[in-house]
């Protein structure tokens, strides 16, 4: 896409503020990324949104990428209105340990995307106003979006085997 | 030819009771306004300007479950929607009947994951499948008219 | 409606309690939702869907009331959660195409780039001029079918049958052209990673001809059932109300968000799709309220009317698909005489192509906001994460604080007014 050519604006300014709370800068596909650690999230978005005018949280989401350890990554994509830049940060979290601190206080749209990554994924966020389960219904066990859990539910029917998959079927009554 | 010309001439018609409140049933049907998803749209298209569902005498969609006796599950059914449907159908008075519309309602179509109930027969007894993703306003209106020939033949003693 | 008005002080404690501990839920995290005062009865708890014909679907909203006006508003959505997102992960990057349309049935063509250029984007291609021009009349018939569903529903809310009626028939004419290019009415999977499935086919001007013909006028016919309506505007204006900081804070975009003055568009600001080669301009709102975003997406009719007929006239002859055979798949007759197209087109139907380890994030500026799609790829060809962002989802999230103070009869036209489509705030 042409927008991949479009030349970067300069991010070195904001890596060099951020200082060590950085731990990597990736750039790829015209796009750049900035890889924190939990305990600086909070600090790192907050001068991202006032000192270097990130005023938009677009996108929060988590990303399974289980067998690796660590398993997950908690993925904001921000937007500079005022500069026309994005800017995706990414903080890594362990399997055991699937908490990170809220950025609700930062960015107010990060409230329902934490809620469902909190019902999809099971991390839980430290200082969320109001975790509960989004899209789920409240007594659903577990966390769907896990890689643990299988793609599909329901077995695919051909002529062998349709006859077994309606005899099973949970058909309902009046 | 029409019955106008024959007036104060009416003469008999015999037929069973069965019948005769079989096709009085057929035609006034009165859906329920419960969309879910895609197939919503479409079945606004049905009773909008170009289809216009009322020539089939059923464009009065009512909101209320209570004053409504067919349900078109128009649409995917998620496990949380679930329950609510099931609801909705037991708020219905009898004789009531249930049109899947679509692929998702009637077999969960290309969703067999996690969220989405396979099929809507697992949740409300169906009486007529609608085929497509989503169904053309044609095949609707062809539905809806498979469900009036279909209630035509119903014996009075199912809704006892 | 299912539930009648239960207030929360009048369930009985026990009730709550015993169904705890499987709906991992507490009653000191409801409370929190509501003011003190529904405990004390002098408020009442309204519920609001998830069957209700003005609810644009299967919302469910949590009112609480004193006497008319809104208290607090409490949305509570799930109603519609597909699981696309899971469904992706088992299926081959053109076999997701399909999935995409159904996210936002409105709009599927927004879907189906948002989804693909994330895949090229990935893939680093170049997708040809041609293709890139259609792509654009189509993604603009696509901004003005969702504009026409939401013009329609939005007027039958507050009152107005007729639109509805009308906006349905000017879509049929667009549904038409759906049909003509992609053979489906409204699930299109017509953009393909690499291009379009196939060339646009004769007949495709005449009709895309027709519409631009028509519609001026018709949206005349619009704004003057609408526009000066007294009863109209009564509904409208200075109702919903909320200001430009806050828009931003919630991450509002579209048309809702340039109602409260803010002139941000995808198209403007990251052009993808040769849209910078386009002359078009943003219309923007200043008070935020249900007028402005009526008048802003009123304007947007005819903002996509001229790009229509910029591409239209300009649109160059070539190719519609990348000559890649590792990603476009063979022309049939070529498959007749080489063994080289054959073994491609067998790999690519029961394998796939594989995308490189990486991740990207494309957004388009659909009729709702900034739809994006953010593709965490594993290297085969399944992808590990496909993830949209969906523009519905934060609009809706400002709704408590739009509707704060209102009556409940204008939460009809509040809802109405962000423009939101189930499908895609649950996915």
């Amino acid at each position: 896409m042409p927008d991949t050519l479009v030349s970067l604006p300069d991010f070195s300014g904001i890596v060099a503020d951020l200082g060590d709370a950085v731990i990597e800068t990736v750039v790829a596909h015209g796009e750049v990324t900035l890889v924190t650690t939990r305990e600086r999230l909070i600090e790192a978005l907050t001068y991202l949104r006032n000192q270097a005018r990130f005023e938009m949280l677009v996108d929060e989401t988590c990303v399974d990428y289980f067998p690796q350890e660590p398993r997950f990554a908690i993925v904001y994509q921000l937007n500079s209105l005022s500069r026309t830049m994005r800017l995706r940060v990414k903080v890594f979290l362990s399997e055991h340990d699937k908490t990170i601190p809220s950025a609700c206080a930062v960015y107010l749209s990060a409230n329902w995307l934490e809620r469902e990554i909190y019902d999809l994924f099971g991390v839980t966020f430290e200082g969320h106003p109001d975790l509960r389960r989004i899209l789920m219904p409240a007594g659903y066990e577990g966390h769907p979006l896990l890689k643990e859990v299988p793609v599909t539910v329901e077995e695919v029917a051909f002529s062998f085997n349709r006859r077994r998959i309606d005899a099973d079927k949970p058909y309902a009554r009046e | 030819m029409g019955l106008e010309q024959k007036l104060g001439d009416m003469g008999v018609v015999t037929t069973s009771l069965e019948k005769a409140v079989g096709w009085a049933r057929s035609n006034a049907i009165w859906p329920m306004l419960f969309g879910l998803a895609c197939c919503a749209i479409e079945m606004m298209s049905t009773q909008a300007s170009r289809y216009d569902l009322s020539r089939f005498g059923m464009e009065l969609m009512r909101a209320s479950p209570r004053q409504s006796d067919l349900m078109i599950v128009a649409g995917r059914v998620s496990r949380k929607m679930a329950p609510v449907l099931r609801t909705l159908y037991d708020q219905m008075p009898d004789p009531k009947w249930v049109i899947a519309m679509g692929d998702c309602a009637s077999c969960g179509g290309v969703f067999n994951n996690y969220a989405i109930v396979q099929g809507v027969d697992e949740i409300v007894p169906v009486d007529v499948y609608v085929a497509g993703c989503p169904p053309r306003p044609e095949t609707l209106i062809e539905g809806i008219l498979k469900l009036q020939d279909k209630i035509k033949q119903e014996p009075l003693k199912k809704w006892q | 409606m299912p539930a009648n008005n239960p207030t929360l002080h009048e369930a009985p404690e026990s009730v709550l309690t015993e169904s705890n501990a499987q709906l991992d839920i507490t009653l000191e995290q409801l409370k929190k939702l509501v003011t003190p005062r529904a405990f004390t009865g002098e408020t009442m708890l309204l519920n609001m869907g998830p069957q209700h014909p003005s609810t644009h679907g299967v919302l469910r909203l949590l009112l609480e009331l004193d006497g008319e006006t809104i208290v607090s508003c409490i949305p509570d959505i799930g109603f519609l959660h597909t699981g696309i997102e899971k469904t992706h992960e088992g299926k081959t990057y053109s076999k997701g195409i399909p999935l995409t349309d159904r996210i936002d049935y409105l709009a599927p063509l927004s879907n189906n780039l948002a989804y693909v250029g994330c895949v090229e984007k990935l893939l680093d291609l170049e997708v040809p001029l041609r293709a890139q021009y259609i792509r654009v009349i189509l993604l603009e018939l696509t901004r003005m079918n969702s504009h026409l569903v939401w013009l329609g529903t939005h007027a039958l809310d507050i009152g107005a049958m007729s639109v509805f009626l009308y906006c349905m028939r000017e879509r049929e004419m667009i549904l038409d052209v759906y049909e003509l290019v992609a053979g489906a009415r409204m699930m299109t999977s017509y953009f393909r990673v690499g291009g379009l499935w196939r060339d646009i086919p004769p007949g495709f001007t005449d009709l895309v001809q027709k519409i631009l013909d028509v519609f001026p006028e018709r949206l005349l016919e619009y704004e003057k059932l609408l526009k000066d309506n007294p009863m109209w505007k009564e509904r409208t204006v200075g109702i919903g109300v909320i200001g430009k900081e806050d828009a931003i804070a919630y991450g509002m975009t579209g048309p809702s968000l340039r109602g409260s003055g803010v002139n941000y568009d995808v198209r403007k600001a990251y052009p993808y799709s040769s849209y910078d080669q386009f002359e078009f301009s943003v219309p923007v709102g200043s008070n935020g309220d249900v007028y402005d975003r009526y008048r802003c997406r009123m304007e947007e009719f005819h903002q996509s009317l001229k790009i229509i007929e910029q591409a239209m006239k300009r649109l160059p002859a070539g190719p519609v698909m990348v000559d890649n055979r590792k990603i476009a798949p063979p022309p049939k007759h070529e498959i007749a005489y080489s063994m080289e197209s054959l073994i491609h087109h067998f790999k690519l139907w029961t394998e796939g192509f594989s995308v490189p380890e990486g991740e990207a994030y494309f957004a388009v500026e659909s009729g709702k906001g900034e739809f994006g799609c953010y593709i965490s790829a594993n290297g085969g060809p399944k992808p590990r994460r496909v993830h949209f962002r969906a523009p519905s989802l934060c609009n809706l999230q400002a709704l408590p604080r739009m509707s704060r103070g209102c009556l409940i009869a204008d939460m009809v036209a509040i809802v109405g007014s962000i423009d939101i489509v189930l499908g895609e705030v649950d996915r």
